[in-house]
Order: structure tokens, then C-alpha cells, then sequence
């Protein structure tokens, strides 16, 4: 550390003077010049170490190192595969219904579910798995599955998606647009609305369901039953419960039913040309198996 | 020192004073601006990296001007737990068309740079509109007016102009046909062969907001929609020294 001098004798002054003005010539202090001094040092260290220059075609001079974060990644992700390897292969080897009763898998997938879930699921199915109602996306809570709430069921889901364009094994069902196509007269909606107001335990007009019930029959029990409870073999949702994808005031109901509803969910196992599939079968089989253990699996 | 002494020459003479000052002055330009000339170097010779679509500029247009970039990255660093959430790391390659870049530097939001198709439209209209609506936690402010701004491409024929004289490769055939471009890339009815022609046949095309009309949230859900999809990671070698 320089000194505060004591005496302006003391110090230098570098001869130039401006109208009586002297500079003084103090020395840098010491701490800052070897500081800077070290700085350059090391930067030219640095430059040899590691990759520095980009005059090769394909990148830059190695450095004497040899360090890539590049080739650092691929390293560490091989490892994290070769940890997991054992107990993906079992996974993959295993029955879907016996992944809960096998305590390594069950801990396995309750964990990488969880993973691969908020990654890839929470966005439309919430982080918590809640769902969406009213935008579309299902609860995955409840014991309420449109296509089916087996391991099983839950598996070919997500392993396909439903009604994407991408996957030709994705579950398939398209609901009649009642009111666009011209199917039905607005009164006919009118009445059947009530009539699903009636079977879902809602209030209702008495007049229009009498009606309603008739039309419900003709058009509508085929895929939802004739007592309204739906069918999973097409993702026909159950109407006599109170849960809702996109809602059950009338509002909601008459737009469902004149414009239909068509939800998409995406191919976990899609693989694009030439790439990786989105999920692997050992990530899809967790999400799965997680999925089905949140509450509502069958 | 000796010679350190002798500045005052230095400082007497204005001639030499100008000479060695334009001395040290070149040694700074150099180490600064000679490594760019070998920039080419840096970028990684993969396939598939094509100029923006007029429709896909604008909506990056709009993604600067909302400044997406403050609370989203687009920049998927090489550590296993990016790769392993957002997908591959990011190349050079991906933003060597993009003036700026948005790599950003702060991720109050996910990383966007490989978010292209990995939504539905219609999830993204949702969570533009409202992005608590999709997801409750999130803190992002609504972009909804979006949907009621009516865009015309007055001068995408510029734009691409000013992009190409920077070094974007856009031809002089898309170039005159932007106008064109623009408007066939939200019309899956319409004639869009040339627009797939001219760029890419993976060109999304499609009524992204799903409303009629050209809205500025067509144009930025299809700039979503492409980003990090055009490479083709089948053509690409990792070169240790990157």
C-alpha cells in the first residue's frame, strides 16, 4: 500500500507545471499493480489451457486441458444412464400391474414419474395433477378417467396420446358438432341440454327435458349410454357425475354440444425422423405408474 | 526504468505521440476484431437452419418488443439437468440468423429455446391470454390484447432486406414474395406450396390463434412454434473442441 505523504516535500512531482500547477508522480499502489500484473499472466495462461482461439475450421484451439463442457455433458449424462440402467431394464421387462408391488420399481417410478410429470404433463394437467377444468385438460386426482384408470389404460395413453395427428395408435373419438353440422334444430339443443342438466343432478327445466330425453336416445346414447355414464372404450365422459371437463351450466353445455369438443393430448412415444422418441418407454412406464398411484388409479 | 523515463519525448512530440498511440490502439483492434473474421469457425455445420418466415420474423419482432427476453432464455446450456428438462443443448447454429440473438441471461420463466412444437396452439393462445389459467403459479403478465391486434406486412419486404444485408440468406424470390408468405402461412386452405418451397416443406402452416385474421398472436405463436425445431440432429457431430 502506498503511504499518504506526511509532507507535500516528500513527493515527487513530475516536473511539468501549469501556471504554478505541479503533478505529483505517485506510485500506483503496489496491491493494484500486481494485481494487474497477475491478471495478464493468467489471462495468457488461460488462453493456453483452454480453448481460446477459433482458427481451426472446426472450432477453436483445444487448449492444453482439453476441456468441453460439450464432451463434459455427454459424460455426465452416460453416467446418470448407467446408474439407472439396471433398474430401467427391469422396468421395461416388467408387468405394468406389477410395478406397484415390487418396492424397487414403486420407488423408482414414484420418483422419475414425478420428474418426467412436471416436466412434461404439468403445464396442461397442473403441477399438483389437478387438471383443468373448463379448459379441458383432466383432473388426474380423481377416480373420473375418460379412457380408462388402469395402469394399463393409463400406459397406452400416455404411451400414444389422444387424437393427435402424429401417432396412429393415439386414441380416437370424434363428438358430432350437433349444432355446426346442422344435426340438431337450437330448440332440439335447448331440450337436450336439460336432459344432461337432469341426469347430472342439476336444476332443470322440466318442459324442455321431456323433450330433451328423447333426443338424448336418438343422438346422443350411442356413445354416452343411454343412462348418460359414458363409455371409455371411446373417451365418452360420464355426465351423471358432477365432474366436468369444460363445464355444466347450460352456457358451457349448449356450446359442447353445438360445437362439440375435441381434446388433444400428445405421443409420449413419438419418435421424429432421424431422432430420440419424445419419452423413453422406461420414463413413459414411470409417468404411468406414477400417475396411476396419485389417487384415482383403478 | 530507463526508457520509461523518456515519455516526455513522447508527450512533447505530437507526431510520435499520434504514431504510438495508433501503435497500441491497433494491437487492442486487433485481438478484438481479427477473432470475428474466423467466427464462421464457432458455428457448427449442421442441416436443417433456415432464415425465419416473413410470419415467424414478425412474431420475433413482437417477442423483442414485449421483451419476452427479460424473464425467458433461449439458450440451453450444456449441464445435464438443462439437456435433461429443455431437450439438446443449444447451438450456434440455431441463432446464427438471429439479429439479435435472444439468449437472454435471466430465466424468471423456462428456457424457450426448444419450445417449438413441444405446446398445442391452442395452449399457447390459453397461456398467453392468461397464463395463470394454464398454470396457477406462474407470475407472467397477459399478453391477450395480442388476439385484437390486426397485423398487415406493409413492409416485411424490408424487413427481410435489412436481414439479408447483415448476412441472413434470404433470396431475392423470398424476398418479393414476403407478402405472399406471410399470408399463406395461417391459410392451411390456401396455396402455400411456394412458401414450403422457398423455406422449409416443415413449415408450420396452420391458423395458429385459431380466429380469423392475421393477429399479432398468430405471428408470435408461430415463432414459438418453430424455435428449436429446425435442426436436424441427425447431421451433427460434437467436435470436442467447442
Amino acid at each position: 500500500m502506498s503511504k499518504k505523504p506526511t509532507k507535500k516535500q516528500e513527493v515527487e512531482t513530475t516536473g511539468h507545471s501549469w501556471d504554478g500547477i505541479s503533478e505529483y508522480n505517485n506510485p500506483l499502489p503496489r496491491w493494484w499493480l500486481w494485481t494487474f500484473y497477475a491478471c495478464i499472466v493468467w489471462g495468457v495462461g488461460y488462453t493456453i489451457a483452454m480453448p481460446a482461439w477459433p482458427i481451426f475450421k472446426d472450432g477453436a484451439t483445444p487448449g492444453l486441458l482439453h476441456s468441453s463442457t460439450r464432451a463434459a455433458v455427454a459424460v455426465e449424462i452416460d453416467r446418470y444412464a448407467k446408474a439407472n440402467e439396471g433398474v430401467e431394464a427391469k422396468l421395461v421387462a416388467a408387468d405394468l400391474t406389477a410395478i406397484a408391488g415390487d418396492p424397487e420399481l414403486a420407488d423408482y417410478t414414484r420418483n422419475a414419474g414425478a420428474a418426467v410429470f412436471r416436466t412434461w404433463c404439468a403445464q396442461c394437467h397442473g403441477s399438483g395433477a389437478g387438471g383443468n377444468a373448463g379448459l379441458g385438460y383432466p383432473n388426474l386426482l380423481d377416480s373420473d378417467w375418460l379412457w380408462g384408470g388402469s395402469i394399463e389404460d393409463i400406459y397406452t395413453t400416455v404411451q400414444h396420446g389422444i387424437r393427435n395427428t402424429e401417432d396412429g395408435d393415439a386414441r380416437f373419438s370424434q363428438m358430432p358438432a350437433f349444432g355446426r353440422d346442422e344435426l340438431l334444430e337450437p330448440a332440439q339443443i335447448d331440450q337436450v341440454v336439460q336432459h344432461v342438466r337432469k341426469i347430472s343432478g342439476q336444476e332443470y327445466d322440466a318442459a324442455l327435458e321431456a323433450e330433451g330425453a328423447v333426443v338424448f336416445a336418438d343422438n346422443c346414447a350411442a356413445c354416452n349410454m343411454e343412462d348418460g355414464t359414458g363409455d371409455r372404450a371411446q373417451g365418452a365422459p360420464n355426465l351423471t357425475d358432477a365432474i366436468w371437463l369444460y363445464g355444466g351450466d347450460v352456457k358451457t353445455l349448449t356450446e359442447t354440444v353445438t360445437n362439440a369438443r375435441f381434446g388433444v393430448m400428445p405421443s409420449w412415444s413419438f419418435t421424429p425422423e432421424g431422432g430420440e422418441p419424445r419419452l423413453s418407454e422406461a420414463e413413459i412406464r414411470s409417468v404411468a405408474s406414477y400417475v396411476h398411484g396419485l389417487g384415482g388409479g383403478e | 526504468m530507463a526508457l520509461l523515463d523518456k515519455h516526455s519525448v513522447i508527450e512533447k512530440n505530437a507526431t510520435l505521440l499520434l504514431i504510438f498511440s495508433f501503435a497500441v490502439v491497433t494491437v487492442g483492434g486487433i485481438v478484438e476484431i481479427a477473432p470475428l473474421f474466423y467466427l464462421e469457425n464457432t458455428i457448427e455445420k449442421v442441416e436443417g437452419v433456415r432464415p425465419y418466415t416473413p410470419l415467424e420474423l414478425t412474431g420475433r419482432d413482437i417477442y423483442v418488443r414485449e421483451g419476452c427476453y427479460v424473464c425467458h432464455s433461449q439458450m440451453i446450456r450444456p449441464m445435464r439437468d438443462e439437456v435433461e428438462r429443455y431437450g439438446h443443448y443449444s447451438l450456434a447454429a440455431e441463432s446464427m440468423y438471429d439479429h439479435p440473438f435472444q439468449w437472454g441471461s435471466k430465466r424468471t420463466g423456462p428456457d424457450l429455446a426448444r419450445v417449438g412444437n413441444r405446446y398445442s396452439d391452442a395452449w399457447h393462445v390459453d397461456h398467453l391470454t392468461n397464463p395463470q389459467s394454464v398454470v396457477p403459479e406462474s407470475v407472467m403478465p397477459k399478453y391477450g390484447f395480442l388476439s385484437n391486434r390486426m397485423i398487415a406486412p406493409e413492409y416485411i419486404e424490408d424487413r427481410l432486406k435489412t436481414d439479408a444485408l447483415v448476412g441472413v440468406p434470404y433470396t431475392s424470390e423470398m424476398i418479393e414474395n414476403a407478402k405472399a408468405d406471410f399470408a399463406a402461412q395461417v391459410d392451411p386452405d390456401g396455396d402455400y406450396e411456394g412458401l414450403q418451397t422457398r423455406y422449409d416443406a416443415k413449415v408450420n402452416v396452420r391458423n395458429f390463434d385459431g380466429k380469423p385474421g392475421i393477429s399479432e398472436m398468430d405471428a408470435l405463436v408461430a415463432y414459438l412454434q418453430v424455435l428449436g425445431t429446425m435442426v436436424d440432429f441427425s447431421t451433427f457431430e460434437p467436435v470436442a473442441s467447442r
